[in-house]
C-alpha cells in the first residue's frame, strides 16, 4: 500500500485559535501521508487535536478566530489546501474529500428531506439532471443499506433512527465518490450492535470504492479491527505514527504503550485486578512544559525530557517515527540513537 | 451462600405518555418490565445494555430515586418498595448514587466542600466540630488535591469532577452504591484511574455495587456479575468470568461479537444484527429481540421466555432457543 505515492501529504500543519486568554496552539507541527485506498486512525484523548487536524484539512474552522501558520502544507494533487482560496476548497469539499461527523443529528439539517441533502453536493459538482441525481441519491441510500430507500429520501432527519442518520450522513459523504473520506468519531455515538453496522459498512465500502479513510477515534478496539496505519496524538503534538500491527505489539512511545495497557481485555478477566492507568491529566494547552509534552505522567522520564522537547523522528528507518527521548520496546539501535 | 442485601423482584417501571385534549395516558413506555435479581453484600453486579433498555431506570428504581410502577424491593431483608418518606431516611443514607455527568449532577454554585457539608450534616455522620477533618479526609481519599474543597465544580477536569462525585456518595458512610455509567464520559487514560480508585475504595469500605454501563469491557473488568438487559427485560445473568466461554443468549453473544476486540492480528467480521432497537412503547407479547434474533421460532413471539437457570451456579437466561445454542 505505501508504494503508491501519498493522495494527501500534510506537513508542519500548526493551527492556532485566538482566545479570550490568549493564542493557542491545537495543533502543533503535525506531519502525515495518507495512500490511496490506505485507513489512517488519529487516536487521542480530548483536545489532543485530532479534530482540529481533520478540520483544518477541510478548512472548516471559524476564519475570524483560527491561524493556520504559514508553514503548514496539506498537499492534494499539487494545491496547498492551507492557504487555498475559499471558491478552491468549494470544488474540494465533497468532490475531492468529504467529512462523516460524529453527531448525525446535529450535523444533519432537520428542516430538509433526506433527499434535499443529499443532493446538495450533487447540485454541486456534477451536471447531472434532476431526474438522474434523484436516481443517484436512492442508488446512495441503497449502497448504505438504508431499508426503503424510496421512502427514506422524502423523510426528515427526526424520522430516522440515530444508525439509520448516521447511514444518510455516509451516503451524503461518499455521493460524489470522494477520493478522501475523514469520518470524526463515526461511531462514538452509536451503540455496540449498531457501531458493529456502520463499521462493516464502511469496510465493504472502502473494498469498493478504494477510498483512502481518516478515521479519527478514541476507541482502540476499533482502530485495531479497521485501520492500516496509526497515528497517535497528544497535546497538539504527533508523537508516535507506525502501522497498526506494529502500534498494538511493540508501542515505541511511552503514552502509546501506556494508553494500550489502560484500557480493559475482553476475555481476559483477573479478579480483582487494577487496570495500569496513567497517572495524572492532560497539560492544559495554555500552560505546556517546554520539555516532553509527557513528562509529568512518563513512567520513563529522565532529565533531558524535562530540558528539550523531542523530535518527532524515524531512527531506524522503518517508517515509524516516534516523539521520544527514550523510546521503549526497541532493540540496541535505538540505545546508540538517544545516546548521541 | 451469602445474605443478599439486595432483593428485586418482578420490578417494574412504566412511564405513562399523555397527549390530546384532555391530557390522557395514550400510551406508556415500557422502562422496567419484571425484572427479578438479587445483589449480595460485598458484591458488583453489573447492568449492561445500549440506549432505551431499562438499565438506568433500574438502577435509579432500585433506590428509589424514581417509584416503581409495580413489583417489591428489599433492602437488607427490610420491604422498602413502599416505605414512607420519613421510614426511607435512613436508606436514604445507606444507598447512594454516582451519575454519568458529574458535572451536570453537581450544584455549580456551591463550593465542594459546602456541598459535602451538607449531606454530612443532614445525616449527622460526624460531630459539628470534626467536619473539616472528616471533609478533608475524604478529599484525600478519592485522590484530590487539599485546595480543592474551597473550589467550584467548573475548575475541575472531567475525571477530578467524577471523584467529586464519588466523595459525595461516599460522604454518608453508604453501604450500597449504584454506579450510573461513571466513567462513559471519560477519556480512557481518566476512565483507568477512576475505575482502580472504585475498586480501592469499595474494598476498604466493604461496599456493594450495582455498576450499569453501556461497555461490555468494562462492566467484564469491574464486576463479578453482570445482568444483560434488553428493552426493559434481564435476558442473561451470569458471572463475569464465564461470559465469553458461557454466554447463551443470542443477545449476549451479539452483544460479545459486536465489539471490536483490541488485537490487529485478531480481525474478524464483526457480529452484525439487523435492525434497530424495537421501540419501548407498548411493546407486543413475546420476546422484544424477535425482530432482530438470529435464532427466532413461533414460540418467540407468543410470550416472554422466563429467565431460568442455566446449568450449576448463578447463570439464568431467558431464550426458547438455548438449547441450540
Amino acid at each position: 500500500m505505501t508504494t503508491q505515492p501519498p493522495i494527501l501529504t500534510v506537513r508542519h500543519l500548526t493551527t492556532r485559535f485566538r482566545t479570550d486568554r490568549g493564542v493557542v496552539t491545537a495543533v502543533d507541527d503535525v506531519s502525515f501521508d495518507l495512500s490511496p485506498g490506505e485507513t489512517l486512525g488519529i487516536v487521542g484523548e480530548s483536545g489532543c487535536g485530532k479534530t482540529v487536524t481533520s478540520k483544518s484539512i477541510m478548512r472548516l474552522l471559524p476564519s475570524h478566530v483560527t491561524i493556520i501558520d504559514p508553514k503548514s502544507e496539506i498537499m492534494l494533487g499539487g494545491v496547498n489546501l492551507a492557504h487555498a482560496p475559499e471558491p478552491v476548497m468549494r470544488t474540494v469539499r465533497g468532490k475531492k474529500i468529504a467529512m462523516i461527523f460524529q453527531e448525525p443529528m446535529t450535523s444533519l439539517n432537520p428542516v430538509f428531506r433526506i433527499g434535499w441533502q443529499l443532493d446538495e453536493a450533487l447540485k454541486q459538482h456534477t451536471d447531472l439532471s434532476r431526474r438522474d441525481r434523484r436516481k443517484r441519491a436512492i442508488e446512495m441510500l441503497e449502497l448504505v443499506d438504508m431499508p426503503n430507500p424510496e421512502r427514506r429520501i422524502d423523510e426528515y432527519p427526526h424520522q430516522l433512527s440515530g444508525g439509520m442518520r448516521q447511514r444518510v450522513m455516509i451516503a451524503m459523504a461518499l455521493i460524489c465518490e470522494p477520493d478522501i473520506l475523514i469520518a470524526d468519531e463515526p461511531t462514538t455515538a452509536l451503540d455496540v450492535t449498531i457501531q458493529a453496522q456502520i463499521l462493516d459498512l464502511m469496510n465493504s465500502l472502502k473494498e469498493r470504492l478504494n477510498t483512502a479513510t481518516i478515521l479519527i477515534t478514541h476507541d482502540l478496539g476499533v482502530v485495531a479491527q479497521v485501520c492500516d496505519r496509526v497515528m497517535v496524538m497528544y497535546a497538539g503534538r504527533v508523537i508516535e505514527n507506525a502501522p497498526v500491527r506494529d502500534l498494538f505489539h511493540t508501542p515505541h512511545h511511552p503514552y502509546a504503550k501506556a494508553l494500550l495497557e489502560s484500557i480493559p481485555k475482553a476475555g481476559r478477566k483477573q479478579q480483582g485486578a487494577r487496570l495500569p492507568a496513567i497517572k495524572g491529566i492532560v497539560p492544559s494547552l495554555f500552560d505546556l512544559p517546554a520539555g516532553c509534552r509527557f513528562q509529568d505522567r512518563c513512567a520513563y522520564k529522565q532529565q533531558r525530557c524535562v530540558d528539550v522537547e523531542p523530535e518527532l523522528v524515524d531512527r531506524d528507518g522503518t517508517a515509524r517515527p516516534v516523539r521520544c527521548h527514550f523510546p521503549v520496546n526497541t532493540t540496541d539501535l535505538t540505545v546508540n540513537a538517544t545516546g548521541q | 451462600m451469602t445474605m443478599a442485601l439486595l432483593e428485586v423482584n418482578n420490578l417494574v417501571k412504566h412511564f405513562p405518555v399523555r397527549g390530546g385534549v384532555l391530557n390522557r395516558v395514550q400510551r406508556k413506555v415500557h422502562a422496567v418490565n419484571g425484572v427479578t435479581f438479587n445483589v449480595n453484600r460485598g458484591e458488583t453486579v453489573g447492568i449492561v445494555g445500549e440506549s432505551g433498555c431499562g438499565k438506568s431506570t433500574l438502577g435509579k428504581a432500585v433506590i428509589r430515586l424514581s417509584e416503581p410502577t409495580a413489583g417489591t424491593i428489599k433492602y437488607d431483608d427490610t420491604e422498602i418498595t413502599a416505605l414512607p418518606h420519613a421510614d426511607l431516611m435512613p436508606y436514604r443514607r445507606k444507598m447512594q448514587i454516582i451519575f454519568q455527568d458529574p458535572y451536570s449532577s453537581l450544584n455549580p454554585r456551591q463550593t465542594i466542600a459546602a456541598m459535602l457539608k451538607e449531606a454530612i450534616r443532614f445525616h449527622g455522620i460526624v460531630p459539628r466540630d470534626q467536619m473539616d477533618d472528616y471533609i478533608t479526609d475524604l478529599i484525600a481519599k478519592v485522590g484530590l488535591r487539599t485546595d480543592a474543597r474551597d473550589k467550584f465544580p467548573h475548575e475541575f477536569s472531567g475525571g477530578q469532577r467524577q471523584r467529586i462525585g464519588i466523595a459525595r456518595a461516599l460522604a454518608v458512610k453508604p453501604e450500597f452504591i449504584v454506579a450510573d455509567e461513571p466513567v462513559s464520559a471519560l477519556d480512557v487514560s481518566i476512565q483507568a484511574q477512576v475505575l482502580n480508585l472504585m475498586m480501592d475504595l469499595k474494598e476498604e469500605f466493604g461496599l456493594t455495587l450495582l455498576f450499569i454501563s453501556h461497555d461490555l469491557k468494562v462492566v467484564e473488568h469491574f464486576c463479578d456479575r453482570v445482568l444483560v438487559m434488553y428493552l426493559g427485560h434481564v435476558v442473561e445473568e451470569l458471572p463475569c468470568q464465564d461470559l465469553h466461554a458461557h454466554a447463551k443468549h443470542p443477545y449476549t453473544r451479539a452483544l460479545l461479537g459486536a465489539n471490536p476486540i483490541d488485537d490487529p492480528d485478531d480481525r474478524r467480521p464483526l457480529t452484525v444484527l439487523k435492525g434497530d432497537v424495537p421501540s419501548p412503547f407498548d411493546p407486543p407479547p413475546g420476546c422484544p429481540f424477535t425482530g432482530r434474533c438470529p435464532k427466532v421460532r413461533d414460540v418467540c413471539h407468543t410470550a416472554m421466555p422466563k429467565l431460568e437457570p442455566v446449568g450449576e451456579g448463578s447463570h439464568r437466561a431467558a431464550c426458547y432457543a438455548l438449547d441450540d445454542a
